[in-house]
């Protein structure tokens, strides 16, 4: 739905502006390929680490990292997956849902929430390559350092 | 893009050589990764050309003055507020909007909106919060949100006190 609303925006707002101006398309089209050429093989590279990696990160082997068998090191573990894996929110979610219910501690599954959609040690190339790698380490530390802080306040709150 | 040392190739290279091991000592392991990737790939094709093409727009027509008075060194707390609203109105993964903040930035918005821009577009959507309530509840939702937007402000400072300016080259 939201991807065919956005095909439709993007070909509208093309064909508008090729109609007011033929020049400025140009140059529009000009930098949309650029940008196109310098993301098209590292981003081929992470989807193919994505694949590699959660062959092996299956949700069964995250719901055990995480879950309530893990111990004090839970957090830490939670909060390194959650960094290290990519994964859409409707598998995420239910996951961490699951992995709640199986009485995982409330801070771990903050963690790896929290990590998850904050931290990419797959996209950080990706990332490095439009900001630079000093703009994308702090970038990612400060979020995992924020994640572990927002993770442990959790547990104590709830 | 710099042009300096190209690694692509060879993490390519050794890509192809970790799957194949991988379809060698695991056939089920190695059929999964394909399809993930392939998946992933697909996803990624979907929305980025459109993406793209909007970008593109966004360079060649918006003028730089209307960038840098929302979003620039000057603007403020409403920068900031400009900044989170792109951030949550915008959807798709966070590599989206790796080119999306380049693009801004380029136009003279300030670094600190520009990462308060990249952490919102991550962490705060409306699906998603829809979905975290589902599945892990209200308290747990709004609690995590009530705290990540903070942080992402702190973390934003801090970006911007270190003055994690971009090297020139990598903007495009």
């Amino acid at each position: 739905m939201f991807t065919e609303a956005l095909w439709i925006l993007a070909a509208g707002s093309l064909a508008f502006s090729f109609l007011k101006n033929r020049g400025k398309t140009k140059n529009a089209l000009r930098f949309s390929w650029k940008y196109f050429e310098g993301m098209a093989l590292p981003v081929l590279a992470t989807v193919w680490a994505i694949g590699l990696l959660l062959a092996f990160l299956t949700p069964h082997v995250i719901a055990r990292t995480i879950g309530p068998e893990s111990g004090a090191w839970g957090v830490m573990a939670a909060a390194v997956l959650g960094s290290v894996v990519l994964i859409p929110a409707f598998i995420a979610f239910p996951l961490a849902g699951a992995i709640l219910n199986q009485g995982a501690s409330i801070s771990a599954v903050a963690a790896f929430v929290t990590t998850l959609v904050m931290v990419g040690i797959l996209t950080a190339p990706l990332e490095a390559k439009f900001f630079g790698w000093r703009f994308t380490l702090w970038r990612n530390g400060l979020s995992f350092i924020f994640a572990l802080a927002i993770a442990f306040m959790m547990g104590r709150l709830l | 893009m710099t042009k300096k040392r190209n690694l692509m190739p060879g993490v390519l290279l050794g890509l192809a050589v970790g799957t194949s091991i991988l379809f060698v000592l695991d056939r089920g392991k190695g059929v999964s990764a394909a399809l993930t990737a392939k998946r992933y790939l697909v996803e990624m094709l979907s929305i980025l050309p459109p993406i793209l093409v909007l970008l593109g727009l966004f360079e060649s027509w918006v003028p730089k003055t209307w960038v840098e008075k929302a979003m620039g060194p000057g603007s403020g707390t409403r920068g900031a507020v400009v900044s989170v609203l792109v951030g949550t109105a915008a959807m798709g993964p966070l590599y989206v909007a790796f080119p999306v903040g380049l693009a801004l930035l380029k136009k003279g918005a300030s670094l600190f909106n520009v990462c308060v821009f990249l952490c919102v577009w991550a962490s705060i959507k409306i699906p998603m919060i829809l979905f975290e309530v589902k599945f892990l509840g209200v308290e747990f939702s709004l609690l995590r949100l009530v705290l990540t937007v903070p942080a992402i402000i702190v973390i934003s400072g801090l970006m911007n006190i270190l003055r994690m300016n971009i090297p020139e080259r990598r903007r495009l």
